[in-house]
């Protein structure tokens, strides 16, 4: 039943928003139903899938782990922010001209863990985004390409085409 | 080979940039205004009689806008089997009997999900438990209680093949042996649970945007399901996060969602939980295969015989079409003079059982293909020897079920014995290390009527504009396959325009003409053969207006670069807007807009076309923890001209994937009828790091009956990994395992059977 709702502040892709939430309201729930942003997806609601992934504060957390009250004074990052004005990050690039994207439903959280990843390791070996990506199930492309997508961002990030 | 300008490209998917930027729309995404949220109660029960329902005090709670039972419904039942009436025998919600643990029961809509949560524990069921039935073998005897009270013994469905005469087959061989193979129960698991959002409009009409992979017959069975006319049901497919065949059918809960928003008058959204994506959804058949083969010492196949006994769950589902398919593949790859099979499909007290990729493909497959290996080592054939020795060949007939056109199935043993250096390798290895072969094949689409639609299984619809751009309107839906991206190919490419000027509109009963759906690897093949009737048409049409301004007679003009012109004379010529503009005003002003189909007519009972495959695995396998690791798998693949071979790659890659996991982790593990691993951390699909490296050898045949020479790809590829790899498995340290899947406990456990003193 419903709860007492609190008012809290959440930076989500650079755009600070106010909102009245219950406490017990994840923020894969806040994102999706509170604002709308539907590109983090509901696998699982138990952590085991890593569709509902973000970034925060640069980190790929699973949004449907932890509390939105949790991710207030965080700059929280999720697939609609990592694209400008329609144009793609090199990774989401990578991820369409590779065919790494097929039901597209594991492909923000698999993005943003790349994200992550490159961000943080700019040129991962093969095992590295393996390992990287593990936590990320795909029912549809055996990973082959969405390895090979992540393989290509990272040439091209390091050759200055960030976006 | 023909040269194409789109087909045979590797062009990315036309709707993979909406995905990667998170824009595009999955039916759990999807709001509309005053909408409620809806939820189901499920039995607790595997078998057990409804006594009594009260809802009273759900419906009491603040919040709850409607609460409906069995009562409420129409009372009858609905499937997809309109071709057999007696296998349609699933209610939207229990009347009288729940029978598996998940059987709808009840539902709520309110004004959020908790509170929708919160009434279905407010709903009290009074249930007489029955003797629940989980073991097939058990629920076929005679005297078993019954689960459908007119289903005699259980089976829900027999079929039975025969050709030739297997008895004197088996006497005319040298050699003949019996194996008993025993496959597991496997979840679809896509990542995206099922959801779906129901909501009526003023006139009573009912729009579903749900996560569907046919929205033709899931149109017309809710429209039975609740008393409207089919053309008062508008079936969206939004995006889909992944079927297998797992959402191939109209649910029970797609109905109640319906019959909330029509109480209600609003909207109604469903999401399933994971836990019911695993558990109230779909599993791939268990069975259990017996497979008795005959061959002459020089490895030429006599005759085989074959059992097999599915584990059907509680309702029909696609099952029988799995226990004839089951049979029918033990017949695809060799040359076989006398078969025999009988297969029985029998109602447990367990989820329903029903067509995962490679349908009826994997169980027979990995009987079949084990054997194979076998019986090789025991005439002391190469394996790849004995299987080339019988191999298929092109326009090959099997009595009595259908034809084989195209047929790469040689080349593609040929090659992957090439690429992994087979012949210097097997059984030559270090212990430990193991390198094994298996084949197998599947339909391009089924040709049996089993819906008994009186339409065309594929329309299409294409409209031409007059500033060039090309829309084209099927009813086939991308269900992450990128079917989508291949229509459009074909269009194209029919067409002579570019890629790029051709739009889809897709998956919608209310502007899309219909289409059977997405399953058994059809929509390329058939719903392509639509497209691409619809564009020769359509060019029919523009060069009667455009033959007397080129001076040319109307057969006698091509397309290309997006220009008409004579064939053998490329000027002068019209460019394809101008024509379009021109046919317009000869129409008085009529769109251009024309309609294309295809039915799979007197293609037998099975398909029109099949593909074929090969796969190599190489493993090592420790003797210590039993622990299996896949190094490489090799696919040689003929799927006819592939029209996008980086979706075929895709598609083959996610095939051996599912494959892999079916080989060695995947399993739904149940007690008394309820599963025990319904998520994720608890049922194993192989990670990123289970997968081995995947080499794609792509052979290619052209298919005459397919759009520019295509035929299925990629499904066919999920059903020989596993008997590959225990094939390795044996090449590696001498045990056979078979039954599936093949754990570290199985493999340890051979090995000591083996080894009784060590
Ligand atoms: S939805 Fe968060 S991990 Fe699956
Ligand atoms: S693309 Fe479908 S789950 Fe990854």
């Amino acid at each position: 039943m419903q709860q007492r709702q609190r008012i809290i502040e959440l930076n989500v892709n650079g755009e600070t928003h106010t909102l009245a939430v219950e406490p017990q309201r994840t923020l894969l729930e806040v994102l999706r139903d509170n604002l709308g942003l539907t590109g983090a997806k509901r696998g699982c609601d138990q952590g085991y899938c890593n569709a509902c992934t973000v970034l925060v504060d640069g980190k790929a957390v699973n949004s449907c782990l932890i509390l939105a009250v949790r991710a207030q004074g965080k700059r929280i990052t999720t697939i609609e922010g990592l694209s400008h004005n329609g144009r793609m990050h090199p990774l989401q690039e990578a991820f369409v001209n590779r065919g790494a994207i097929q039901c597209g439903f594991c492909t923000p959280g698999m993005v943003l863990t790349a994200k992550a990843l490159l961000d943080a390791n700019p040129d991962p070996s093969e095992m590295q985004i393996r390992r990287a990506i593990s936590g990320n199930l795909c029912r549809c492309t055996g990973y082959v390409k969405v390895v090979e997508a992540i393989k290509e961002a990272a040439r091209v990030l390091k050759t200055g085409g960030a976006a | 080979m023909k040269e194409y300008s789109v087909v045979g490209k590797r062009l990315p998917r036309i709707d993979s940039p909406a995905k990667a930027m998170g824009q595009a729309k999955y039916a759990a995404d999807l709001v509309l205004p005053r909408m409620l949220h809806g939820k189901v109660l499920r039995s607790p029960h595997p078998h057990a009689r409804i006594l009594n329902i009260d809802t009273s005090q759900a419906e009491g709670l603040p919040g709850v806008k409607a609460v409906v039972t069995g009562k409420d419904t129409k009372g009858v039942k609905f499937g997809g089997w309109r071709a057999f009436t007696q296998l349609i025998d699933q209610y939207p919600l229990c009347m009288d009997k729940v029978r598996y643990i998940g059987d709808e029961v009840a539902a709520v809509a309110a004004v959020d999900e908790d509170t929708a949560e919160e009434a279905l524990d407010l709903i009290r069921v009074d249930y007489e438990p029955l003797q629940a039935i989980l073991d097939p073998e058990a629920a076929m005897k005679e005297g078993a209680p019954r689960i459908h009270e007119e289903v005699e013994r259980n089976i829900c469905w027999s079929r039975f093949i025969e050709f030739g005469n297997v008895e004197e087959g088996f006497a005319r061989s040298d050699y003949v042996r019996e194996d008993n193979f025993s496959l597991q129960t496997q979840a679809y698991a896509p990542t995206e649970p099922r959801a779906c959002l129901a909501s009526f409009d003023h006139a009573g009409r009912l729009t579903i945007w749900t996560s569907t992979q046919c929205p033709y017959p899931v149109q017309c069975q809710l429209a039975a399901a609740l008393g409207l006319r089919e053309g008062d049901v508008r079936v969206v497919q939004p995006f889909l996060g992944g079927g297998f065949g797992a959402k191939f059918e109209l649910f029970p809960y797609e109905v109640c969602c319906s019959l909330l928003a029509q109480k209600t008058g609003r909207p109604v959204k469903m999401m399933y939980t994971r836990q019911e994506e695993f558990s109230a959804s779909r599993t791939r058949h268990a069975m259990k295969i017996w497979l008795k083969t005959g061959f002459k010492k020089d490895g030429t196949l006599m005759a085989r015989q074959a059992r097999a006994v599915l584990d059907g769950g509680a309702y029909t589902s696609f099952g029988p079409t799995v226990t004839f398919t089951a049979g029918f593949f033990h017949t695809l790859l060799y040359r076989l003079p006398n078969y025999k099979y009988e297969g029985y499909r029998v109602f447990t007290n367990k989820p329903p059982s029903s067509g995962m990729r490679g349908i009826g493909a994997v169980q027979p497959f990995f009987a079949g293909e084990t054997q194979m290996d076998m019986v090789a080592r025991d005439l002391g054939i190469d394996p790849i020897e004995l299987r080339l020795k019988n191999a298929r060949q092109p326009n090959e007939v099997i009595p009595k079920l259908t034809t084989v056109n195209s047929c790469g199935l040689s080349e593609c043993l040929t090659k992957v014995g090439e690429s992994t250096r087979w012949h210097e390798r097997q059984s030559k290895l270090p212990p430990g290390r193991g390198i094994g072969i298996a084949c197998a094949g599947q339909q391009s689409g089924g040709a049996f009527n089993w819906f008994r639609t009186r339409l065309a299984f594929s329309n299409a619809r294409v409209r031409a504009n007059d500033d060039g751009t090309v829309v084209l309107f099927a009813g086939a839906a991308d269900i992450g396959q990128g079917s989508s991206t291949v229509l459009c190919q074909i269009l194209a490419e029919e067409l002579g325009v570019r890629f790029e000027d051709v739009s889809i509109v897709a998956a919608d009963t209310g502007t899309t003409p219909v289409d059977i759906g997405t399953w058994g690897s059809r929509v390329t093949f058939q719903a392509g053969n639509a497209v691409r009737a619809a564009a020769i048409e359509l060019k029919k049409q523009l060069f009667a207006v455009v033959a007397p301004k080129l001076n040319a007679d109307p057969v006698d003009l091509d397309i290309k670069d997006r220009k008409i012109f004579a064939k053998g004379r490329p000027e002068p010529s019209m460019p394809f807007p101008e024509a379009v503009t021109a046919a317009q005003a000869a129409n008085k002003g009529k769109i251009l807009e024309v309609a294309g189909s295809y039915h799979p007519e007197g293609k037998g009972i099975v398909s029109p076309a099949y593909s074929f495959v090969a796969v190599v695995a190489e493993v090592e396998v420790d003797r210590e923890t039993g622990q299996v690791k896949v190094d490489r798998l090799t696919v040689a693949h003929d799927c006819g001209q592939p029209i996008n071979p980086m979706s075929v790659e895709g598609q083959v890659e996610g095939s051996v994937h599912m494959g892999l996991g079916y080989a060695l982790t995947e399993q739904v593990v149940s007690e008394k009828g309820e599963m025990l691993n319904p998520s994720f951390l608890d049922y194993r699909i192989p990670t990123a790091l289970d997968m081995p490296e995947v080499k794609i050898i792509e052979v290619i045949t052209d298919e005459p009956e397919g759009p520019f020479g295509a035929k299925e790809a990629g499904e066919g590829c999920v059903a020989p990994v596993a008997p590959a790899i225990a094939n390795a498995i044996y090449d590696a340290i001498g045990v056979r395992v078979k039954d599936l899947p093949i754990t570290p406990e199985k493999v340890l456990k051979a090995l000591r059977e083996a080894q009784p003193n060590s």
